[in-house]
């Protein structure tokens, strides 16, 4: 009995939060979905209809903006996953000590900074008259300008550390003999890197994953200042959000549907029990 | 000058006339007037004792120390500001009840009367309204409805065309530039991201595509909004970028990304640059127009009027318009000092001329401004799912 309140004691704080605040505040804007949005005064007016959700059906324009920020998510993850990988192993096998504490906090670096200077910063680099093109044109390179493009750079920009990290961790753990193993055996570097690390390290790629798709579906300030006229599903619920919230609440549960899917198909791979 | 309650006489049958055949002679239908069902809030009929303080939503820039730390040690009402970044921002924390005035565009105010969010304003309480208000932002439809007032008029703007004259070197005197799939500057063009931008596309094709029959930006019906929707999605395929955050629209512009496209004076002006040019294009263009209105649950009325009349005053309604970069609403101001009469001159306070072309933003609804009665006007509701279209 005692032992029991003493667990109940430690837990009810937790519990608390995790209930009180953050399931019963997502439960009830998703109860918002459902609510009535009066035509003239946009006054929110709690109700029963479906019609939210049958706007996302019915209006293509949200099929298309669902469909386009799911294809960001995967480019950046994507990308993330090639960035990392050559990189971790770099880290964690070939680079010197000193070397690695530079790249360490090289990638860490980025956390410091916040969000939207971030983004800010991507912006200024990307402008017509920026950092990019002007490096670049001697070279004859131009950039991306606003758009899809430069959308996909900047999450990939702001979210590598989640996926890096991991992937480092998991390559450090890796024994170097593995490794010289493989290369005994006469596999060069890329084979060895396909069949040696990539299913070692598939758990903490997965991960990682988690962190870069979710974080990029629910994002909507990368294209609002560096999208041109891209439009997203976080950009498409900023703007509704008072215009019209019930449908701003029934688009959210898009990027949740998302999540789920994709949390349960990766979850028979294990990598969730090693978070 | 006249008095007070002369002024306020004169601006009761302005807006009947304006808005002829409102509230009390509904059967007067030829008129092209409006009258709109609006919830029945009391006006205050007399000030009472200041309270504590004034909770104020604004825009960024119309309640600062500058004026309003005066305004506390005349009245003893401290002021406590809260600035919004959108008007439907500003109609949602109106709606939350803890705010006692809200410096509303014309885009907010219907939304806001009609939801009995603000009360009708009782005008003799306020002296400064005065007759020194510029005739273009007397009684008009965004701010009295039915013959009554319910906001009183901080400034003006119009949306104006801002070009980079480096590039374009010819000045431009129509907004086909912008709007036109063939324009020279295609792909290098700014629009305003919100759903009431669709009116600039109204006033386009009012003046390019008269067969439309579009005689008011803010009354479309369904067929005259789906034209403006299409036209606003070929300018989706030369857009180089939407704004609706300030900052964006001045380094669109600065970092060359945009070489043309909407902009306020303002905004212009603070490129700090001598090659961005501007002009009123000749179909015209849509504006703004602020007004302070008050809550219809007030905590603290009196400061709140007490406030609104301290704003009204030619020199502090001149200091909020010089801080923000817009057309005072007190023309008295404009006689101050000289660099009040340059102001004044660079955003054509008195230059009703100008303003004349300029369509301020209205809230749209189903009953027809531009008083057709034959068919239902889009609401901003639909103007809203509208506008989702136009991006994707």
């Amino acid at each position: 009995m005692k032992r029991r309140l003493r667990l109940a004691s430690l837990l009810a704080l937790p519990m608390a939060w995790l209930i009180g605040i953050y399931i019963l505040s997502l439960v009830m804007l998703l109860v918002t979905a459902f609510w009535v949005t009066d035509p003239f005064t946009s006054k929110v007016t709690p109700g029963f209809t479906l019609r939210n959700f049958e706007q996302l059906v019915v209006n293509p324009a949200y099929l298309s903006t669902a469909l386009r920020t799911l294809g960001i998510a995967l480019a950046v993850t994507a990308l993330c996953i090639l960035v990392s990988v050559p990189l971790g192993i770099f880290m964690a096998k070939i680079a010197p000590a000193w070397l690695r504490a530079v790249l360490a906090v090289a990638i860490t670096l980025p956390l410091w900074a916040g969000y939207l200077v971030k983004i800010l910063a991507m912006r200024i680099t990307f402008t017509e008259d920026g950092f990019f093109n002007a490096v670049l044109s001697p070279l004859g390179i131009s950039g991306p300008g606003f758009g899809i493009v430069t959308v996909v750079l900047t999450l990939t920009y702001l979210w590598l550390p989640y996926m890096s990290v991991p992937v480092y961790t998991a390559i450090r753990q890796l024994p170097s003999h593995l490794f010289d193993a493989s290369a005994d055996l006469g596999a060069g570097a890329w084979r060895t890197i396909r069949t040696v690390v990539l299913p070692l390290i598939r758990p903490a790629i997965i991960a990682g994953s988690v962190f870069t798709f979710s974080l990029s579906l629910g994002d909507y300030l990368a294209a609002r200042f560096v999208g041109g006229s891209t439009q997203m599903i976080g950009s498409v619920i900023a703007s509704n959000i008072n215009l019209n919230p019930p449908i701003a609440a029934a688009f959210s549960i898009v990027p949740i549907v998302f999540v789920v899917v994709y949390l349960v198909s990766v979850q028979r791979t294990g990598a969730l029990q090693r978070m | 000058m006249r008095s007070t309650i002369m002024t306020g006489t004169a601006l009761v049958a302005v807006s009947l006339l304006t808005l002829s055949g409102c509230s009390s002679t509904g059967e007067d239908d030829e008129a092209p007037g409006l009258s709109i069902d609006v919830p029945d809030v009391p006006m205050q009929e007399e000030l009472g004792d200041y309270e504590d303080e004034v909770n104020i939503v604004a825009w960024s820039g119309f309640v600062e120390p500058a004026w309003s730390d005066e305004f506390t040690a005349e009245t003893g009402c401290v002021v406590n500001r809260r600035v919004a970044g959108t008007s439907d921002e500003m109609v949602q924390l109106m709606r939350s009840g803890d705010y006692d005035l809200v410096s509303a565009s014309g885009d907010a105010s219907l939304r806001l009367i009609a939801g009995g969010d603000v009360a009708p304003l009782n005008l003799d309480l306020i002296p400064n309204f005065g007759d020194d208000i510029v005739e273009g932002m007397k009684g008009q439809l965004y701010d009295t409805i039915n013959g009554q007032s319910y906001g009183v008029p901080i400034g003006r703007g119009a949306n104006i065309l801002q070009y980079n004259s480096e590039v374009v070197t010819e000045a431009p005197t129509s907004w086909d530039v912008a709007w036109e799939a063939d324009s020279p500057y295609a792909g290098q063009i700014i629009a305003y991201d919100a759903p009431i931008y669709i009116a600039d596309a109204a006033v386009y094709l009012m003046a390019h595509e008269p067969d439309l029959g579009i005689t008011n930006p803010y009354a479309l019906d369904q067929t005259q909004l789906d034209a403006a929707i299409e036209l606003l999605q070929e300018q989706n395929a030369i857009v180089s970028e939407y704004w609706s955050d300030a900052a964006a629209q001045v380094t669109s512009f600065v970092g060359g990304t945009t070489v043309l496209g909407t902009s306020w004076e303002v905004l212009r002006k603070l490129t700090e640059d001598e090659k961005f040019g501007s002009v009123l294009p000749e179909e015209g263009s849509t504006g703004w127009s602020d007004a302070w209105m008050l809550s219809a649950q007030a905590a603290n009325p009196d400061c709140a009027y007490a406030w609104m009349d301290y704003t009204s005053s030619p020199e502090v309604n001149g200091a909020i318009a010089m801080n923000f970069g817009m057309a005072p609403a007190n023309a008295a101001f404009c006689e101050t000092s000289d660099e009040a009469q340059a102001h004044c001159d660079d955003y054509h306070a008195t230059d009703e001329e100008y303003f004349e072309n300029v369509w301020f933003w209205t809230t749209p609804i189903e009953q027809c401004i531009d008083g057709r009665t034959d068919v239902t006007c889009t609401n901003f509701q639909q103007w809203t799912d509208a506008w989702l279209t136009v991006k994707s």
